[in-house]
């Protein structure tokens, strides 16, 4: 897309460069061939492409009715009235919107009628709705919309052979991987600009990678493996990778969406709601399904919005996103949505629900996918008044089968929380006090990779601590929690396994009075950010969790959000846009040493792009870990190196600076002498130039370079 | 060493200026009143009791005798410096806003703010050696730049009149004609009000402060840009130091945007930089509203700053900051 640059700026231009526009005859201007100075004309397809965006004609809101009965004029009225009332369902028909046209030989009606909607959304709902409408036996609706008829016309009668395109490779997308230094990119939007960076952590600040203004016009969003980026528009959505820049790689026609990929990146899931046209209609929802790769629709789910409100419970703000949940692993095989008393999975070989059926679950209020294995954990709340206990249970697809349940008495809430290798699943409880005036909550701990799946119940030594945070150590067996009221909680941390391996939680440590709300741990676990955002001006703590040590504390003031690198190696805090002041972002190593601070006016995002899990097997992985020091050796050189190369620059840079600046003194020295002379005439011939009475005065700096003490063998006796 | 803290004033500092030996300082404030302090330790000294609105602006003779004072009330006044008394007064038909002396204190430049349908003007006005003579005939009327003119200073041998206001841009004056010399770039020149303007010591450069939260030095004959200060807060006022390669930049979030939590938020520091290599060497912090004048003593080795919290804050530096290598 070429830059806009409007009248203004060229006007602007113009008169810079001394140039009358009026007198230039525009027309008569001709580019070099195959040049166009980043000035897209307007026969370019790119702009082209742009307007077949919108709506091209303005028949979207008529409908065609096929196989009506073929009618005598007597009974004209009877079947518009039978038509009108179907019709009249799906929306409002415009005043003399129904057409049936007769055929003037026999008087006869033709089969067909024309119906005009008030929009093309009413008229879209009637074709869904009464196509394959069933009036008798021997008539049954064909409807389709006007619109469409060209379309079908263009059909031709003999079928051919597509036509295979010639292979072209494309780019690696993955490129940013191989990147020499290691470095890790992420992307931030501040203002109207959207850029991509490098992290240097060795040169401290960052590297541009593409920059792009009015690049999105929501959010941008990262796909999970770090492939692709997306952005989001007012008509629709856009995929962008490349090798060493962005290219737009598909782009998705879909009017105010939201959007989520799939885990394994395969699959792109968008959604609209559309402001229904009627007000006592509830809002219109269509949620598609795109294969990221070659942007075909997958599957579309179209309904209005309270059959996909979440939880079944017909939720007036509409529905939770994302409302498709992504289960097992990164093969994104299975798909789920969960409504009033069901749930449906769906399987994306053909993206039809399993077994065809749903999932028959009375009432139930939340489920959560293993993020690695096709388990599905349920919560079903209390009924009756608790005469029917709240339920957990696991169920594993597609055998639908239940591994696995737990029942639990006076719950008001629960909330699961799997570990990241999905062998763990914790969940929260919250329970009524037996006065049922206030709650207490307790921990649910599943094993998911033992026999049986053995539970466990964890509850706080303060039992009315309330639970500000819990976090799973990633890929670990620790977790951590934040728990007691008032403006500094505790924290604690607790192991799946004891000293002895028995497979019993126990607790590692609890750290007293923090001032934290938040917990962050590094992908790699071991260490911890606990944060203070908010109520607490952005407190940091870096904390080890295997030396039961803080290795840092810091301050990013105001800081709302943190996220650590997809690697483990550093952390970025920032401050966004819901404070007016110190937006930005900052960049600090895992130990908690700030590495860069960079100031962003109107700062709204900033997000790591992703990294694919590692090829080293876990034998591997643990050989490096064990011979650390072999590996670093070359890298610590090449820091050094660096650091030299840094110093060194800097020095020069300074250096530099000095000298142009004495240059200018100097120059400006020599004129000040010129003019004393009339300076002094100015003064009346008051000698005293203010200068020279400073320049006389002398500063004596003193310097302490060395102190030794040293003792003196010393005889009394002597004396 | 613990700063001085002056409070004199019942409403926000204005405008700051110390006389030329460095032992006297003259502090403006929105009360009518303009204050003298004894620069050393702070005592205050005297008043100069007689306008009627907001001071904005001050300027002290070389000799030390006369002061001259730019007020909202439509007025430019002389005083004694010694009695306090008022010697003469300038009227305007609109606020006046900055005050400056020329070199041998003959003329004073005096800007008005644009007020009912006028719009602003820098006047030149010829300052009697008795002050029974004075007359309030303008030297020179120069009209043209939209908005307020927030300051207005003598080049070099009073040949050029340099000005920043609120269109942002700084602009060189022909002090005879009153002809437009130059103009800084609006690309690289400042992007919002330009709220501060401080000559160095020797007058070879200057340094404006804008609320586009940056600071820029230039040549004073060129108009050549030679140094951008970049900070995180709008610049109220900012002043050269003329003993070390050093700026200070003072101001902060507006007051009415203040935050309610928490004093750090506002940025209400002085920040110092380093003049050449635009780096930031430190802060003072003390001040619990937006800095609104800064001025070094003519020696460097004090300065003084003043808020819109009312205080006049007098720091004096220790050894340390004699030795700060960079």
């Amino acid at each position: 897309m070429a830059e806009v640059v409007s009248m203004a700026d060229i006007e602007a231009t113009a008169q810079r460069h001394g140039i009358d526009l009026s007198s230039v005859d525009l027309d008569s201007i001709q580019l070099p061939p195959g040049e166009d100075f980043g000035i897209k004309s307007d026969d370019d397809e790119d702009i082209h492409e742009e307007d077949s965006l919108e709506f091209e004609a303005g028949f979207g809101n008529i409908i065609v009715v096929d196989n009506l009965p073929v009618v005598p004029p007597e009974k004209f009225e009877k079947l518009e009235g039978v038509i009108r009332k179907i019709y009249s369902q799906t929306g409002v028909i415009r005043e003399g919107g129904l057409s049936m046209p007769m055929n003037p030989d026999t008087q006869k009606t033709l089969g067909y009628c024309f119906i005009e909607y008030n929009t093309p959304q009413e008229a879209e709902l009637a074709r869904e709705k009464t196509n394959g409408y069933k009036l008798d036996k021997s008539h049954i609706f064909a409807v389709n919309l006007f619109d469409d008829f060209e379309k079908y016309m263009k059909v031709p009668e003999e079928w051919t052979h597509a036509e295979i395109n010639p292979y072209t490779p494309g780019e690696n997308l993955q490129q940013w991987l191989t990147d020499e230094k290691a470095r890790d990119q992420f992307v931030i939007r501040a203002a109207t600009f959207t850029e991509v960076f490098w992290n240097d952590p060795r040169q401290l600040m960052p590297d541009l990678v593409y920059r792009r203004q009015y690049w999105t016009e929501s959010f941008v969003q990262w796909s999970p493996l770090g492939t692709y980026l997306a952005t989001v528009h007012r008509q629709g959505a856009a995929v962008w990778g490349g090798a060493t820049t962005f290219n737009r790689l598909m782009r998705v026609a879909h009017p105010q969406v939201l959007i989520d990929f799939s885990p394994g990146e395969k699959y792109l899931v968008t959604y609209s709601s559309h402001e229904p046209s009627n007000p006592h209609d509830t809002h219109r929802v269509v949620l598609n399904i795109f294969d990221v790769r070659t942007g075909k629709v997958m599957r579309d789910f179209k309904g209005n919005a309270d059959e996909f409100a979440a939880g079944g419970s017909g939720g007036v703000s509409g529905v939770s996103w994302p409302i498709f949940r992504w289960g097992g692993g990164r093969e994104d095989k299975y798909f789920a949505r969960i409504g009033k008393n069901v749930i449906s999975v769906y399987e994306t070989e053909t993206f039809t629900l399993i077994d065809k059926k749903s999932l028959k679950v009375e009432n139930v209020m939340d489920f959560s996918w293993s993020p690695t294995d096709p388990i599905v954990a349920l919560f079903v709340p209390e009924l009756g008044g608790g005469n029917q206990p709240a339920r957990v249970s696991l169920v594993q697809l597609p055998g639908k089968e239940e591994l696995r349940q737990k029942n639990l008495f006076s719950v008001s809430d629960c909330k699961m929380c799997w570990q990241s290798n999905g062998e763990y699943l914790a969940v929260k409880v919250d329970r009524y006090t037996k006065t049922k005036k206030s709650t207490y909550t307790g921990f649910e701990l599943f094993r998911i990779k033992e026999r049986d799946i053995p539970i466990e119940v964890l509850e706080l030594e303060n039992k009315n601590d309330k639970i500000v945070a819990f976090a799973w150590e990633p890929k670990g067996h620790r977790f951590a929690v934040i728990h007691g009221d008032g403006p500094r909680p505790d924290i604690s941390f607790y192991s799946m396994r004891t000293a002895h391996n028995t497979g019993r939680v126990s607790k590692i440590t609890t750290l007293k009075a923090k001032q934290a709300n938040a917990l962050y741990w590094s992908p790699g676990g071991h260490f911890i950010v606990l944060a203070g955002l908010k109520g607490f001006n952005g407190q940091l703590e870096f904390y080890n969790v295997d030396e039961l040590e803080t290795m840092a504390t810091g301050e990013h003031f105001m800081a709302t959000d943190i996220e650590w690198d997809p690697t483990g190696r550093y952390v970025a805090t920032s401050v966004t846009s819901v404070h007016e002041m110190e937006n930005g972002f900052h960049i600090w190593s895992f130990n908690g040493k700030l590495l860069y601070r960079i100031p962003k006016d109107h700062f709204y995002q900033f997000l790591w792009r992703p990294r694919p899990p590692s090829f080293l097997s876990a034998e591997k992985e643990e050989e490096i870990a064990k011979n650390l020091k072999k590996y670093s050796k070359k890298y610590e050189a090449e820091d050094q190196d660096m650091s030299l190369q840094l110093s060194e620059q800097d020095r020069k840079k300074r250096k530099m600076l000095q000298e142009e600046w004495d240059a200018w003194v100097s120059k400006w020295k020599q004129l000040h002498e010129e003019e004393r002379e009339l300076r002094l005439q100015l003064r009346d011939g008051e000698a005293s130039d203010e200068e020279e009475e400073y320049e006389a005065k002398e500063v004596e700096v003193e310097e302490v370079l060395e102190v030794q003490e040293e003792v003196v063998a010393f005889d009394l006796d002597q004396e | 060493m613990r700063p001085i803290l002056m409070k004199g004033h019942e409403r926000p500092l204005t405008f700051l200026k110390y006389n030329r030996e460095g032992d006297l300082l003259f502090s403006c404030a929105k009360d009518h009143t303009p204050t003298v302090w004894f620069a050393d330790n702070g005592e205050r000294l005297g008043t100069y009791r007689g306008h009627n609105g907001a001071v904005w602006c001050c300027d002290v003779s070389r000799d030390s005798g006369l002061l001259i004072t730019g007020s909202a009330d439509q007025s430019v006044k002389l005083w004694s410096v010694q009695t306090g008394a008022q010697l003469y007064s300038f009227n305007f038909d609109s606020p006046a806003k900055a005050v400056d002396f020329s070199i041998g204190d003959k003329l004073a430049i005096i800007t008005t703010d644009p007020f009912m349908g006028l719009p602003s003007t820098i006047q030149v006005k010829r300052i009697a050696r008795d002050p029974s003579e004075q007359t309030s005939e303008s030297v020179l009327t120069i009209k043209g730049p939209q908005g307020r003119i927030n300051r207005a200073v003598w080049g070099p041998l009073n040949k050029t009149i340099i000005s920043g206001g609120e269109d942002a841009v700084v602009r060189i004056w022909d002090a005879e004609t009153g002809q437009l010399l130059k103009e800084s770039d609006k690309e690289t020149g400042h992007q919002k009000t330009i709220t501060s303007l401080s000559k160095s010591a020797d007058g070879s450069h200057f340094l404006t402060g804008s609320l586009d939260k940056s600071a820029k030095l230039w040549d004073i004959r060129t108009l050549t840009l030679i140094k951008t200060y970049v900070t995180e807060r709008p610049v109220n006022a900012c002043a050269i130091s003329p003993l070390l390669d050093h700026v200070v930049m003072g101001g902060g979030q507006e007051a009415s945007h203040v935050t309610t939590t928490d004093r750090r938020a506002g940025k209400f520091e002085a920040k110092f930089f380093h003049k050449i290599l635009q780096e930031e060497i430190g802060g003072v912090k003390g001040h619990f509203g937006p800095i609104n004048a800064l001025a070094f003593n003519p020696d460097g080795r004090s300065f003084a700053s003043g808020g819109e919290d009312g205080y006049v804050r007098l720091h004096h530096f220790d050894p340390d900051y004699f030795n700060i290598k960079m």
